[in-house]
């Protein structure tokens, strides 16, 4: 994957990039948002990484607007110091596709920029996801494991689709809250971990191969191989 | 000298004043001019009469005559009259020379009679074939009114806008003098002391009523600065305190850089310590953000029953982990407001709940609508808060003793206060006898 990281704090570009660089992939750094712009209209990015507070004028939201006017609909993660609910939605309807405030742990900012490149290259409206044995029928909210029926609670068919739908991908529990209870606040004890422990027990009791995996510092990830 | 206030108006007043004198004598001017115009040339015309019915007996002789004769009984002394013949001559009469040909029946004549030069009011009349009678009356009078009528003006106006400015002086004085009063407690607050206040009079005017307002200001002020006072010495401690553990755990990974194993979960463990800190500080933040007021633009139609529904199954695996058993009893209420804060709140009390009741206890979720408000009660049959603590959970970072090992920030009560207050609503905490209510009470949809 090649992203563009349009950043003016060569600390956290430097975080990013690294951090990027290790999962695999080509990071260009842009200082300002004249120059992220002129790179992101002139190059072909999968995902384009800004800073919301820019220096030279031009500031993150301006820069996503410029380039949705011009019809560019590469994938846009937000990065900001403002976390105020306003200020997030003012940043979605700039037309970035997701929004991360500062600070983060980099496996936030991973898990989401996998999730919008997902977004990006949906496939057409899929009626049934499988991951391994387990399958999904969304039409008639039929859950199956190895051909046999999970009996679940309407939220956790709306945590298990999600999970489903982002396979092979870290989800955060932050990430969770915002998609499954469209809550975009901290609640103060982690309620997410007993939700998805709930909905393990559901899917990987009395199976030899777990789905749900529990990843160290950052969240959940659902796949077949451990 | 017009930059007062109080001057300005006197002198608008003033000259207001002037004018309608102005237009008033004016009228009254006009109309009595009008009045006694017509009555001297009522006279003149019966004169004239008089005169006409003598020549139409005896022909010019006749007139001259008769205009002979009444002019020297003298009884009217204002009376004019003159008998021109065809060569302009003053045939008859009492004055000296024939006036100026005038084409209208009636005009005015200048003429010198007195001491003072005077006008007359005269009518022409043809007589015969070629001889003109004048006959008028002298119009000192009306000279004279207009003269009275000027100086009484004159005096009137002079009168109005001294006293006006006189007035003007006095109040500018008076005013002066309570404002003084204001200005002095805006220069002591200014200087730093929040605590003085402006004196009332009692007189429950305009300024009391200005007073007043400033007096509850300043409380208000001076409220948030104790708030921020508080808070920053809350700050000081609640902020400190995790940043240092976080330092000396840097350092404790520092010293156990020979060990990759123990490095790797001092770093965790600092890292934990950070998020502790950033948790804290967006709590603080959103706060701020809803007591800034900002967030009234999110207000929306909201069901508090749908809403706690929705919490409470957020909360319900936690609250059976934990051995407890989460009930909701909830009844339509709805109301209008931010879904996101309200939620929060909500979600705060729930966690309070949860946290603080020992496994095998109840945790209550109801909605109700109640005089016209909306309720979301949260009730647990934990230990509770003392009364006397009651009123200082909800302060910023302000925790019970016993539950300063328990993880959390100490801001989820005032965050709850700050929504409520933010909906025009408020939190109450109640002995629930064993545990505690809290009741988060909003005005109702109107």
């Amino acid at each position: 994957m090649r992203f563009l990281l349009v950043e003016d704090d060569p600390e956290v570009a430097r975080f990013v990039v690294k951090g990027l660089a290790e999962a695999g992939h080509v990071v260009e750094l842009a200082p300002d948002g004249r120059e992220g712009l002129y790179r992101a209209t002139g190059e072909s990015f999968d995902a384009i990484v800004v800073d919301r507070m820019l220096p030279g004028g031009m500031d993150g939201l301006t820069m996503v607007e410029t380039l949705r006017r011009a019809g560019n609909q590469t994938p846009v993660l937000i990065l900001s110091a403002l976390g105020q609910v306003d200020e997030r939605v003012r940043g979605l309807k700039a037309g970035g596709d997701d929004y991360l405030t500062k600070p983060f742990a980099f496996s936030e900012l991973q898990a989401r920029l996998e999730a919008i490149l997902r977004r990006g290259s949906a496939k057409a409206v899929e009626t049934v996801l499988r991951v391994a044995d387990l399958e999904f029928d969304l039409l008639s909210r039929d859950v199956r494991r190895a051909g046999r029926r999970l009996e679940l609670l309407p939220r956790e068919m709306r945590l298990l689709e999600y999970l489903m739908r982002h396979a092979g991908q870290v989800v955060t529990r932050t990430m969770l809250l915002e998609a499954v209870w469209d809550y975009h606040f901290d609640p103060q004890t982690n309620v997410i971990d007993v939700h998805v422990s709930r909905l393990r027990q559901k899917l990987d009791r009395g199976f030899a191969r777990p789905l749900i995996h529990t990843i160290r510092g950052a969240g959940y990830s659902l796949r077949a191989d451990p | 000298m017009l930059r007062s206030t109080v001057l300005r108006l006197a002198v608008g007043y003033a000259a207001l004043f002037a004018g309608s004198a102005l237009l008033l004598a004016g009228y009254i001017y006009w109309t009595t001019e009008r009045y006694f115009v017509r009555q001297t040339e009522k006279t003149v015309v019966a004169s004239a009469d008089a005169l006409l019915e003598r020549f139409r007996g005896g022909g010019i002789p006749a007139l001259a005559r008769a205009i002979d004769a009444r002019l020297a009984d003298e009884a009217d002394d204002d009376e004019i009259i003159a008998l021109v013949d065809e060569s302009r001559r003053v045939v008859a009469g009492n004055l000296e020379g024939a006036p100026a040909e005038a084409r209208a029946s009636w005009f005015d004549l200048e003429i010198v009679r007195r001491p003072v030069n005077s006008s007359a009011r005269m009518l022409r009349l043809p007589v015969g074939e070629a001889h003109v009678l004048y006959v008028g009356r002298d119009n000192q009078v009306r000279l004279d009114m207009r003269k009275v009528f000027a100086d009484t003006l004159a005096w009137s106006i002079a009168m109005t806008v001294a006293l006006s400015i006189l007035v003007g002086f006095l109040a500018r004085h008076l005013l002066a003098r309570r404002l003084a009063r204001i200005s002095g407690v805006a220069d002591r607050v200014v200087l730093g002391d929040l605590s003085t206040r402006v004196a009332l009079t009692g007189a429950g005017d305009e300024f009391d009523r200005l007073s007043g307002d400033i007096n509850v200001m300043l409380d208000r002020i001076s409220e948030l600065m104790d708030g921020v006072r508080q808070l920053s010495n809350a700050i000081a401690h609640d902020l400190r305190t995790p940043l240092a553990r976080l330092r000396s755990r840097l350092e404790a990974a520092l010293r156990a850089s020979d060990s990759p194993e123990r490095f790797r979960a001092t770093a965790e463990a600092a890292l934990q310590e950070l998020d502790q800190v950033v948790r804290i500080f967006e709590a603080l933040l959103r706060i701020a953000e809803i007591e800034a007021g900002h967030r009234r633009a999110a207000f929306a139609p909201l069901d508090l029953a749908v809403l706690a529904a929705d919490v409470a199954e957020l909360y319900q695996p936690l609250a059976e982990q934990r051995g407890l058993a989460l009930e909701a009893a909830l009844a339509p209420a709805a109301c209008t407001g931010d879904r996101t804060l309200v939620a929060q709140a909500l979600a705060n009390l729930v966690d309070n709940a949860i946290k603080y009741t020992q496994a095998g206890g109840h945790v209550r979720v109801a909605t109700a609508m109640r005089d016209g408000n909306v309720e979301l009660v949260v009730e647990d049959d934990g230990p509770g808060i003392p009364e006397g603590e009651r009123d200082k959970v909800v302060r910023r970072f302000y925790r019970l003793e016993p539950s300063r090992g328990t993880p959390g920030s100490g801001l989820g009560l005032s965050l709850v206060v700050s929504v409520a207050r933010l909906h025009g609503g408020r939190l109450e905490l109640e002995d629930a006898a064993p545990g505690l209510r809290a009741r988060l009470v909003l005005p109702a949809n109107a």
